[in-house]
């Protein structure tokens, strides 16, 4: 015995890889063994008595069609793959370029089918799926109050603090809030958005600064040193990357603040990911009074549990701590946590929003991969059937299974490549289109990119549909005979009808459900622009301006300020009228304030104890914002200097049920001040968002309120287009102090665009994968009967002569392809009633039931299918017996 | 006997006769070919249609092992040899192959 297999193998092995590249020399060797053969051969047979000639002749003979088993000897080969491939993709490009039809609605659906998905995938992984990018993420936590209805409140100062003292589910755990500091110094103003944070927010989270250090406790207390941690775009972008930078004075809303650190390149602040600098809340710990900012409820808390710690128990301990309030920890009412805290892990808290809206579109792309599965597997089957000739042709000519099967593989996989990289192509572009058009607050967009797992696995979904359908008619012509599939149509014909016939009823199902989807959201988004805002939707505009620096240091300061600017934007032409308030409608702003009646104790109701939006205003507010007044009268023509408060319908309703409200007293905010007299009631506005029910609200004069707001916005009402005055309003503000940074700009229509923007979003994409389905369920009927009817042909014929009309053949056909889509859209209807649940989050206004859009979706499928029938239809009722027959 | 036609030599069996010729010494093509026709008292006619690529293809699975030699006459030729591999699968093609003819023998034989 002489070594193992596998040498063996290997040699083998070397010498096909050899041949593969010195095919010369083997096809001399095999040359020469067969020479020697023949010479052998005739040798042995002279000795037999032939003669010389005879005996050569006769060992030739036997070499007759000696090519044809040089071939076979070749064939024993593997090299003989890598030549077939070549001719192969060769044959395959030629045929498809025979096919330009086929070709193009193959590669466009396995393109669109990748392309969608990948880029879909890409924007809902890192939300949906990954954990957030911190070392061990799994164990960071947020930590919120709960409001007496029950709503997540923001926590107070004084709540962390003692939680700090008294929880032991925590290793570090810090309050944070947003800061938007104007940096000034070298280069242009730049307004930053940044955060304000406890000394441990970035030890729980576990990051490192690429330079300097952290926050310590000593930073973070009140009237602590000014410093600053800056993110690593920053530092490159405004200080050159200068690595003495730790130590280095900027300056932010006027005050020189001490660099000390620079985050890493690789951080990616989750809970507000366009902060670039970040400060220490500096709040007083030692809580001096529940009148000061400790106690308002303005922080978000984030926590990382000690290890072994779970979300559920650190919950328990805190609810615990909640409910046993300890003298030393004394609680205003308002922060009583009467209904305890809640604890939740991180990612789910940063993500919540924006979930439902990405699992629904992530639905959606998943049916379109499997309408796009479905359509190439019936495009393949119809080829499958045309080519049935050619096959048996090739057959038999002499063709093995095996070659025929590599053939049809290799046209697949051509067909997947071409349509992968036109897929690739379009999930770049998506991937672009999809950050552009997020709703805003899209969290965790900066991680979003094309994801090179969803690719190989798109590709590879759809490469395994095409290799799989693309064999079946290699694999049926390799079984039949011949013979019958050329002479005659297949007797398996009609089994294949029916599998192709099912697969366009489920892509009308599929395509159903989408519609459905598409439709609910259309009718949603709908709803929501039709909902009354309470204010003028057009001709608003309004620009907020945040104050800073030492000029403007106290509340009169600003109060004459603010003054000043109203009075320059009012006299800019073609500004109508101009108001001062503390908050706009559909900002994103939830500034509430507690109401109580001095009069009336009413009993508690968690409704009525919510708190109400404030809005401190100046000059003609309900005039500029258009605020329809119900009842009384208003402040904007005098008597903003007294202590008086217009309220709003819904406020009007709860605290003053039965009663007029006019000439009541009211406590807004702090009870120790006197009340305000509430003068007029005027409708409610939309404050949160158009979704979110009518908001009550009461509106005080500026300078009646106990403190200066200070980044009110200036809204004007103008006699035209309202972003065209947007140049002149901001020069009137510059006018007033070049310094003061206007912060943001809109008008009310873009406000109340971007409140539905979430659906618009969603709706969007729902609309534009409900075309791409119907289109490809139109293709598939289309080609479906198309097909049908060609093979038909002769059975038409048949019947034309037995006494059927045109019509009767019409009919036949169109009832054929209306029947499928019926049968599909029926299973579409049952699928689309249970899977619409996943919308609802997202529905306003309707019903995901709603008749009307249910109808509607069959309308437009019935519409697309009659569509896709007619061209056959009209083609079968032209067939002419006559020829037809002849032909056969 | 009348020779047997070349197709009548089944492929399964083509490999058998070819790895036994090879078990008793290496061999050069034409001679696996003489010796199967002289050991089958001329039943077995190979051609060399069927020889050649059945040795490429028993070559690739690495059963056999070819080098280029001289022959008695002096004369090139290339040798085929059974490699350790291959005299495994012969034991088990003999020994497939006589389960077969036992088989086919018990069916064929009249009943008793």
């Amino acid at each position: 015995m002489r070594g193992s297999w596998l040498p063996d193998r290997l040699r083998g092995w070397w010498k096909q890889l050899r041949g593969l590249f010195d095919k010369a020399a083997l096809e001399r060797e095999l040359d020469e063994e067969l020479a020697y053969h023949v010479e052998r051969e005739t040798e042995a047979n002279v000795a037999a008595g032939m003669d010389p000639a005879a005996a050569r002749r006769r060992a030739e003979l036997e070499f007759r069609g000696r090519e044809r088993y040089k071939e076979e000897v070749r064939d024993a080969r593997w090299t003989r793959l890598a030549e077939d491939f070549v001719s192969d993709v060769g044959y395959g490009l030629r045929s498809l370029r025979q096919r330009p039809g086929f070709a193009a609605a193959a590669v466009l659906t396995l393109g669109l089918a990748i392309g969608a998905t990948v880029a879909i995938v890409s924007v809902v992984k890192p939300v949906l799926f990954e954990p957030l990018p911190y070392p061990d993420s799994g164990r960071l936590v947020s930590i919120t109050d709960v409001a007496p209805d029950g709503a997540p409140l923001p926590a107070a100062f004084g709540t962390v603090v003692e939680l700090g003292e008294r929880s032991r589910s925590f290793e570090a755990l810090a309050a944070y809030r947003s800061w938007r500091p104007t940096l000034t110094g070298a280069g242009r103003p730049e307004r930053l958005d940044g955060q304000r944070v406890g000394a441990d927010y970035f030890r729980a989270l576990d990051v490192r600064p690429a330079l300097g250090r952290h926050f310590t406790h000593d930073d973070d207390r009140a009237s602590g040193p000014d410093v600053v941690i800056i993110d690593h775009g920053l530092w490159r972008a405004r200080f050159g990357g200068d690595p003495d930078i730790v130590g280095r004075r900027i300056t932010l809303d006027s005050r020189p603040f001490t660099v000390v650190g620079v985050l890493p390149a690789s951080f990616e602040n989750v809970t507000a990911s366009t902060a670039r600098v970040w400060a220490p809340l500096q709040y007083d710990a030692t809580l001096p009074s529940f009148e000061g900012r400790e106690w308002g409820h303005h922080l978000d808390v984030l926590a990382r549990l000690r290890p072994g710690v779970e979300v559920d128990a650190a919950g328990t301990e805190l609810d615990r701590i909640a409910g046993d309030p300890l003298p030393v920890h004394p609680r205003p009412a308002w922060a009583s946590l009467g209904g305890g805290l809640r604890v939740a892990p991180l990612r789910d808290t940063v993500t919540r929003a924006a979930r439902p809206t990405l699992l629904a579109v992530f639905g959606a792309v998943v049916l379109l991969l499997v309408i796009g599965c479905v359509n190439v597997t019936n495009l393949l089957l119809a080829r499958g059937v045309g080519r049935r000739e050619e096959l048996a042709m090739r057959t038999a000519l002499g063709a093995g299974r095996g070659r025929l099967i590599r053939q049809l593989l290799t046209e697949s996989l051509l067909l997947s490549a071409v349509g992968g990289a036109v897929g690739l192509g379009l999930a770049v572009l998506g991937v672009r289109g999809l950050v552009a058009v997020s709703p805003p607050g899209q969290p965790r967009l900066s991680a979003v990119h094309v994801d090179p797992t969803a690719l190989v696995v798109a590709v590879a979904v759809t490469t395994f549909v095409g290799v799989v359908v693309g064999l079946v008619p290699a694999v049926r012509a390799a079984r039949t005979d011949p013979r019958s599939a050329i002479q005659e149509r297949s007797p398996t014909a009609g089994a294949h009808h029916r599998a192709r016939g099912t697969l366009v009823a489920a892509e009308v199902a599929l395509t159903f459900v989408l519609l459905i989807g598409a439709g609910l959201l259309l009718r949603s988004v709908d709803r929501l622009l039709a909902v009354d805002t309470g204010f003028a939707e057009s001709g608003v505009l309004a620009l907020q301006v945040q104050t800073s620096g030492d000029r403007l240091a106290d509340d009169d300061a600003i109060h004459r300020y603010f003054d000043q600017v109203l009075a320059a934007v009012r006299a800019v032409p073609g500004v109508a009228d101009g108001a001062l308030t503390s908050q706009l409608p559909l900002t994103g702003e939830a500034d509430r304030y507690g109401v109580r009646r001095p009069d009336v104790e009413l009993p508690a109701d968690p409704r009525r104890d919510a708190g109400v939006y404030r809005y401190a205003v100046a000059g003609r507010y309900f005039r500029t914002l258009g605020v329809p007044l119900r009842r009384g009268r208003v402040f904007d023509d005098g008597g903003a200097d007294q202590r008086v408060a217009v309220i709003s319908e819904s406020l009007a309703r709860r605290h003053f049920a039965g009663t007029d409200p006019i000439g009541r007293p009211l406590h807004v905010g702090r009870p120790d001040l006197p009340p305000y007299t509430v003068i007029g009631v005027v409708a409610d506005v939309r404050q949160l968002s158009l979704a979110a029910g009518p908001d009550a609200g009461v509106y005080v004069p500026r300078r009646q309120w106990y403190f200066a707001d200070g980044a009110p916005w200036i809204a004007v009402r103008t006699n035209g287009q309202a972003a065209a005055l947007t140049a002149a309003v901001r020069a009137a503000i510059w006018s007033v102090d070049a310094d003061q940074p206007i912060v943001r700009v809109a008008t009310t229509s873009e406000l109340v665009r971007t409140s539905a923007a979430t659906q618009r979003f969603a709706l969007a994409l729902f609309q534009l994968f409900a075309l791409v389905a119907l289109a490809l369920s139109a293709i598939g009927i289309y080609g479906l009967l198309a097909g049908t009817v060609g093979e038909r042909r002769r059975e038409i014929g048949v019947r034309v002569v037995l006494g059927a009309s045109r019509r009767d053949v019409v009919a036949m056909v169109l009832g054929h392809g209306l029947g499928l889509a019926a049968i599909g859209a029926a299973i579409g209807l049952v699928a689309a009633v249970l899977g619409s649940r996943a919308l609802s989050s997202l529905l306003f206004g309707v019903s995901r039931l709603d008749p009307l859009t249910y109808a509607g979706a069959v309308t437009v499928v019935g519409a697309v299918a009659a569509a896709a029938c007619a061209v056959p239809a009209w083609r079968a009722g032209r067939v002419d017996p006559a020829i037809t027959l002849r032909a056969e | 006997m009348a020779p047997l036609s070349n197709t009548d030599v089944l492929r399964g069996t083509l490999d058998l006769l070819i790895l036994q010729t090879l078990a008793l010494e290496p061999m050069h093509g034409w001679g696996i070919s003489r010796r199967i026709r002289d050991r089958s008292e001329d039943a077995f006619e190979v051609g060399q249609g069927s020889l050649y690529p059945a040795l490429q293809r028993l070559e690739q699975k690495g059963w056999l092992k070819s080098e280029w030699r001289r022959t008695e006459e002096n004369r090139r030729a290339k040798y085929y040899h059974l490699t350790s591999s291959g005299r495994r699968a012969l034991g088990e093609e003999v020994a497939s192959w006589r389960a077969y003819v036992r088989a086919m023998e018990l069916v064929l034989e009249p009943s008793s």
